[in-house]
């Protein structure tokens, strides 16, 4: 698994991606600071969003082509934890960099010093989440030659409420409200795909082997 | 019970609301029909496509057989 | 003995024999219904205190947004029965679900857009309703899209029932965090359900198209699912000979 992290040249594309966008989006609306700072959460929170889906269709991809996703479903370990691993690592490499570089995308939008801290800790959580609710589209479509826009449709409605609670902890944040509870909602969304969404990516590769 | 517009014209327009009450009715029931009879369009193109495939495989076995007198002649 | 009928539900032969009494009369009581419940809602029931005439529209938009949300999981368990027993008709049920669900949460969503704008002013809010449905509509496409992208129809079959019940398990989280953000964001003076105490006068019509709108599901789901299953068992003797017969 570590290998696969190591193998990873392309671990800078999503971020490159995420910080392109980000800077491009100013040039789109204007730089007013107030305006941007209004935007900032809501603009970090879909940029991260895409970046992670973009990344993610490439998680089963390699192993599927060399035929190592076949052996690790014949292997006697459930495929569970197989899959629970490829997004670990998959969030390793894009969300957490995501995270880490956020307060620097914050800075460059004018975003209130206030919501930095959580801005933070809500895209640790959450692209944690969107790596694990991916990788089931990417298990569904790692069969098909071309599933980009495929599973942009599969899997961005499934995004949904991580984004609505991340944007929603930083707006608290910012407007001075407690936004423990929103957290603490990411987190057990976090918790609930780990258990369910790994379950659901085996059963997908099943599928998509059986083609 | 008792009909609530005063005449045809009244019951078109329903107090200048009739534009969105007709467009929303029209939309549905054109949506539905679609709906409904397209099993029947998507029918009618399986039989088209079993009667092709029939003949094809009559003139296929036509050919076999006249194949199989030519080369007895033979 | 009693897992007999059970069994048989699984062969689409007796399915197709046996649904085909069934459709001329769900159509006719479905088109009665519906056009008695759509005479008796524009024309006899009385206008709204409030919303003046515009409110007819509920009696098409209320129906097609319950079969909306039924139908999602209409497909979604058919697609689970297929998952677990592999069963050719459910997986063929749960393919007929999804355009016929697309088709009405779009109709629920179209009618409650041209609604809102006379009551509201404005043709779109988002409201957690509103947003769910078009959430809903795009978990429709993307099951429709899956099923449509893999070529072998056992593979898509199963890939698509399992997308469905990811959806399923997700409708809820959906709606109740779109709901909380509608809180967050707008203030809540626009409630988009009504107040539950409807008069009658009202609200028999609107049970008529409620039936109405259920028998017309029933009878498209079960027209689209025998199309199906006579495209897919095409090679088979029974199937060749229901297309020669029948017109």
């Amino acid at each position: 698994m570590l290998l696969a992290l190591r193998k990873r040249a392309d671990i800078a594309n999503p971020l490159l991606f995420f910080v392109t966008v980000l800077a491009l989006l100013p040039l789109g609306v204007g730089p007013e600071p107030d305006l941007l700072a209004k935007m900032a959460p809501g603009m970090i929170w879909v940029m991260a969003l895409l970046a992670t889906m973009l990344s993610q269709e490439s998680l089963f991809r390699g192993d599927f082509e060399d035929g190592t996703l076949e052996q690790l479903a014949l292997l006697p370990q459930p495929l569970y934890f197989a899959v629970l691993a490829k997004s670990l690592v998959h969030w390793i490499a894009t969300g957490l960099p995501l995270a880490l570089l956020s307060p620097l995308l914050a800075l460059m939008l004018n975003l209130p010093t206030e919501g930095y801290f959580c801005l933070f800790v809500s895209l640790f959580l959450g692209t944690a989440s969107l790596s694990l609710i991916g990788a089931i589209g990417a298990a569904l479509t790692v069969a098909l030659r071309r599933p980009g826009l495929l599973l942009a449709l599969i899997v961005m409605p499934l995004y949904v409420p991580v984004l609505i609670f991340g944007t929603g902890a930083v707006q608290a944040a910012i407007d001075g409200y407690a936004y423990s509870a929103q957290l603490a909602i990411l987190a057990a969304l976090l918790a609930a795909a780990a258990a369910l969404a790994p379950l659901a990516a085996a059963g997908a590769i099943r599928i998509s082997l059986d083609n | 019970m008792q009909f609530q517009f005063s005449s045809f014209a009244d019951f078109l327009a329903m107090d200048g609301h009739g534009i969105y009450v007709w467009i929303s009715f029209a939309v549905t029931f054109i949506a539905l029909a679609a709906m409904a009879l397209y099993p029947r369009l998507a029918r009618r193109h399986l039989q088209r496509e079993l009667l092709n495939q029939q003949r094809i495989e009559q003139r296929r076995r036509k050919v076999k057989a006249q194949r199989t007198v030519v080369q007895e002649n033979a | 003995m009693a897992w007999q009928w059970f069994h048989r539900l699984g062969s689409p032969r007796w399915f197709y024999q046996k649904t085909s009494g069934w459709l001329p009369w769900l159509a006719l009581v479905s088109i009665v219904l519906l056009a008695a419940g759509t005479v008796w809602g524009l024309g006899f029931a009385p206008e709204d205190a409030k919303q003046g005439n515009s409110y007819r529209i509920i009696f098409i938009h209320v129906p097609a947004a319950f079969l909306a949300l039924a139908g999602y999981y209409i497909m979604a368990i058919s697609g689970a029965i297929g998952l677990i027993w592999k069963m050719k008709l459910s997986f063929a049920v749960m393919r007929a679900a999804a355009p016929i669900g697309a088709v009405l949460t779009f109709i629920s969503l179209f009618t409650g857009a041209v609604w809102g704008k006379p009551t509201w002013g404005t043709y779109w809010v988002w409201d957690a309703r509103i947003t769910s449905m078009l959430i809903l509509l795009f978990l429709y496409i993307g099951v429709m899209a899956l099923s449509q992208a893999v070529s072998r129809e056992q593979v898509a079959d199963k890939a698509s029932a399992l997308l469905a019940l990811v959806g399923t398990v997700n409708i809820p989280i959906i709606y109740k965090s779109v709901d909380w953000w509608f809180t967050l964001h707008q203030p809540a003076t626009i409630r988009l359900t009504e107040s539950s105490s409807i008069d009658p006068s009202m609200f028999y019509p609107l049970l008529i198209m409620i039936i109405g709108f259920y028998c017309l599901y029933a009878w498209t789901l079960l027209t689209h699912t025998r199309t199906l299953l006579l495209r897919r068992e095409i090679r088979t003797q029974w199937a060749q000979q229901e297309l020669a017969g029948e017109n």
